[in-house]
C-alpha cells in the first residue's frame, strides 16, 4: 500500500508508581500505511490507551521514536503537538467529549477554529461535515439534546472537519448500543472506503473483527498483528 | 481574540450565580471607592464654599502704632493704590466699642465698626434698602451710617422704614442711609451676623479716640496670588515698623490651604480602605476562576486535544477573568454613582461621582481580573491533556 502514515520504532512508555517500574508500552514496532483500517485490541491495562495517546501524540514516549506523517514527535514542543494533532489527527472518543455549552456547529468549528481558519469558511466547512453525518438540521441544538447515537456522529463530524490524515476512534460505541453501534462502525468503513486512514482502539473482539487489520496489545508488547481473517482465525 | 471574548461571555452567562457572586466583591469594593471619594470631595468643596463665603480671599493685617512708629490711614492706602494688581479692596476697621440707642430701646451687642466704602464688597453683602456708606461720607466725617437687618428690624420693625431714620450711637446721632440684606437665614439673635452698624472709618476713628487705626482688611483678585499679596503687606510694614511683633499679616486662604490638605488625607485614607475591598475582590476572582479551571479540566482536555495552543488556553481564562471584572467594575461604577448621588442629595451636597474616582477603580478593577486571573489561567493551559480528558 501507500507510504508509512504511522511509523513507531521499539516505543517504550515508563510509569514509576511508587518503587515499581510499570511498562504502558514495552518495545512496540508498528508501522501503519495511509488509507488502513486498523483496530488495536486489548484487555484494559494492556496498554492499548498509552499506545493510543503516543499515537495521537497527546503524550510522548519515555524511549523511542515516533513517526507521524513522517515528522518526529519526540523533539516536539506542546505547542508543536497540539499543532500537529490540530492537523494530522481527528479524535473520536468513547464519551464523545462534546463541549456541553457549544451548539453542535460550534462543537465541529473547533478544530478548525484552533487551526485559525477563518470564520466564514469554518462554518461552512463544519456544515458540510455536519451534512455528512446527517445532522446538518440541528446545528443549533446542544449536545444534551441529542441521542448518544447522534452526539457520536457529531463527534466523527468534528474529527472529519479539519480533514486529518488519520482519524483515532478510542472505543468509539463504548456507550453506544449495539444497533447505533452497527451505524457507527458502518459509518467508520464507509470512510475508509473513501481512503480514510482508520485506526480504532478497543477491548472488543467483535468490534476488532470490523477492521481489516488488527493489531493485538498484551503487558504493553504486541502480541500479534495481521489481517483481520487471521486474528478471526485465532479467536 | 474576539472568538475569546465570545467565549468569555458565553462562560460567565452560563454560571450566572457564581459569576455574580465573583463580581460582587468587584461591584462593591469599585462602589465604595466611588462613594467614599466622591463624597469626600463633595464635603470637601462644600467647605471650601462655606468657607470662601467667609473670605478666603481676604488678608487682615494688625498692627499696633507706637509713637515712634506708626502707619496711618494715608499711608495704607497709598501702598493699596501701588499694588493694585495685587489687592481688590481694602478697608480700615475701627471698632467702637458702644451702645447703640433709638428712643428707649437700646442694643448693647451690636458690632458697631468704622470702616471704608468698600467694605461692602469686601464682606459681599447686598443692601436692602438705601446706600452705601461714600467716599464723600469719610472725607466729610458725615455722621451716617449703614445698619444690619437685625439693628433695622429691632429698632424699626423692617428696612423699609429704618432709613432715613436716626440712631444713637455711643450718644452721637446718626442717620441710617442703609440696610444690608439679611445674611443669616435661620436665625437671628443679639450679636449674630446681621446684628451690626457701619460708620465712615473716619467717624469710628474719632469716636474711639485713637490717632491711628490698627485693623485693616484687604481682598486679593486671585486666590493664586495670595502667599504673594501677603508677603507684599508684610515687606511694607516690616519696612516701618523693623519688628515683626509689632504688625500681623493673615491670609485666610491659608487656613483654607491647611483644611484641604486635612480632607485630601482623609480621602486617601478611606479611598485606601475601600481599594483593600477590591484586592479582597481580586483574590475572589482568583479563588472562582482556580475553580473554574478545575471544574473545566476535561472541556480543557478536548480543546487541547483538538489542538488549542497553551497560549490560547490562557488567553481564553485571562480574558475570562478580565472580562469578568470589568463587568463588575461597571456595575460598580453605575451603583457606585447612583448611590453617590442619592447620599449627596440626601446630606445636602453637591456631589457627583469623581472622574478620578471611576476611571482609576475601574481600571483597577480590571487589573485585578487580569492579575489573579492568570496564574489560574496558567494553570489551566499547562493542564496535560491527556489527564485533562480521564477527568470527570
Amino acid at each position: 500500500m501507500g507510504t508509512a502514515l504511522i511509523e513507531l520504532r521499539h516505543i517504550y512508555k515508563i510509569y514509576q508508581m511508587g518503587s515499581e517500574e510499570v511498562r504502558a508500552s514495552d518495545d512496540v514496532s508498528l508501522t501503519i500505511d495511509r488509507g488502513e483500517f486498523v483496530a488495536i485490541v486489548g484487555k484494559s491495562g494492556s496498554g492499548k490507551s498509552t499506545l493510543m495517546n503516543i499515537i495521537g501524540a497527546l503524550d510522548v514516549p519515555t524511549e523511542g521514536e515516533y513517526l507521524l506523517g513522517g515528522e518526529d514527535t519526540g523533539e516536539m514542543s506542546d505547542d508543536q503537538l497540539a499543532h500537529i494533532r490540530n492537523k494530522m489527527i481527528g479524535f473520536i472518543f468513547q464519551q464523545y467529549n462534546l463541549l456541553p455549552k457549544l451548539n453542535l456547529l460550534e462543537n465541529v468549528e473547533l478544530p478548525l477554529l484552533y487551526a485559525g481558519v477563518a470564520a466564514q469558511e469554518r462554518r461552512e466547512r463544519a456544515m458540510e461535515s455536519l451534512r455528512r453525518v446527517g445532522l446538518e438540521d440541528k446545528w443549533k441544538n446542544l449536545p444534551a439534546q441529542l441521542s448518544g447515537g447522534q452526539q457520536q456522529r457529531v463527534s466523527i463530524a468534528r474529527a472529519l472537519a479539519g480533514n486529518p490524515s488519520l482519524i483515532l476512534a478510542d472505543e468509539p460505541t463504548g456507550a453506544l448500543d449495539s444497533r447505533t453501534s452497527r451505524e457507527v462502525l458502518d459509518f467508520l468503513k464507509e470512510l475508509n472506503d473513501e481512503g480514510n486512514t482508520i485506526i480504532i482502539i478497543t477491548h472488543d473482539s467483535s468490534i476488532a473483527l470490523e477492521a481489516r487489520r488488527v493489531v493485538r496489545i498484551h503487558d504493553g508488547k504486541i502480541n500479534f498483528d495481521g489481517d483481520v481473517n487471521e486474528y478471526a482465525a485465532i479467536l | 481574540m474576539l472568538q475569546s471574548f465570545k467565549l468569555a461571555l458565553k462562560s460567565i452567562r452560563s454560571n450566572k450565580m457564581r459569576s455574580f457572586l465573583t463580581m460582587l466583591g468587584i461591584i462593591i469594593g469599585v462602589a465604595s471607592v466611588i462613594i467614599l471619594v466622591s463624597l469626600v470631595n463633595a464635603y470637601m468643596s462644600y467647605m471650601t464654599e462655606s468657607f470662601a463665603s467667609l473670605g478666603t480671599n481676604q488678608i487682615n493685617v494688625n498692627v499696633v502704632n507706637l509713637s515712634s512708629r506708626s502707619v496711618s490711614v494715608e499711608e495704607m492706602y497709598e501702598f493699596y493704590e501701588g499694588q493694585e494688581e495685587l489687592f481688590d479692596n481694602m478697608s480700615p476697621i475701627v471698632n467702637v466699642s458702644t451702645v447703640v440707642k433709638h428712643g428707649s430701646d437700646s442694643m448693647s451687642s451690636t458690632n458697631v465698626m468704622g470702616v471704608s466704602e468698600e467694605y461692602l464688597d469686601i464682606k459681599g453683602y447686598d443692601l436692602a434698602q438705601g446706600r452705601n456708606i461714600q467716599y464723600s461720607d469719610i472725607i466729610s466725617r458725615q455722621k451716617v451710617c449703614v445698619a444690619g437687618y437685625y439693628v433695622a428690624a429691632e429698632l424699626y420693625g423692617s428696612p423699609e422704614k429704618a432709613v432715613d431714620q436716626t440712631v444713637k450711637i455711643g450718644g452721637y446721632a446718626f442717620r441710617i442711609v442703609g440696610v444690608a440684606q439679611r445674611q443669616d437665614q435661620d436665625d437671628m439673635d443679639d450679636g449674630g451676623t446681621d446684628d451690626f452698624i457701619w460708620m465712615p472709618y473716619s467717624c469710628g476713628v474719632k469716636m474711639s479716640r485713637n490717632a491711628n487705626i490698627g485693623s485693616y482688611i484687604f481682598t486679593i483678585r486671585s486666590l493664586d496670588a495670595a502667599s504673594k499679596a501677603k508677603a507684599c503687606i508684610s515687606d511694607f510694614l516690616q519696612e516701618i515698623f523693623k519688628n515683626d511683633d509689632l504688625y500681623h499679616v493673615t491670609a485666610m486662604s491659608e487656613m483654607l490651604d491647611s483644611l484641604n490638605s486635612m480632607i485630601a488625607m482623609v480621602s486617601a485614607g478611606l479611598g485606601g480602605i475601600a481599594g483593600i475591598s477590591l484586592l479582597v475582590a481580586g483574590v475572589g476572582v482568583m479563588n472562582i476562576m482556580l475553580v473554574s479551571v478545575t471544574e473545566r479540566t476535561r472541556e480543557i482536555g478536548i480543546r487541547k486535544a483538538l489542538g488549542a495552543r497553551k497560549g490560547v488556553i490562557l488567553q481564553q481564562f485571562v480574558i475570562e477573568a478580565a472580562v469578568q471584572s470589568a463587568m463588575g467594575g461597571i456595575i460598580g461604577i453605575v451603583l457606585g454613582s447612583a448611590a453617590t448621588t442619592a447620599v449627596g442629595a440626601a446630606a445636602g451636597l453637591n456631589a457627583t461621582p469623581t472622574p478620578s474616582a471611576v476611571i482609576v477603580s475601574f481600571s483597577v478593577s480590571v487589573a485585578i481580573g487580569l492579575f489573579f486571573g492568570y496564574a489560574p489561567a496558567r494553570r489551566a493551559a499547562a493542564l496535560n491533556p491527556i489527564d485533562a480528558l480521564r477527568s470527570e
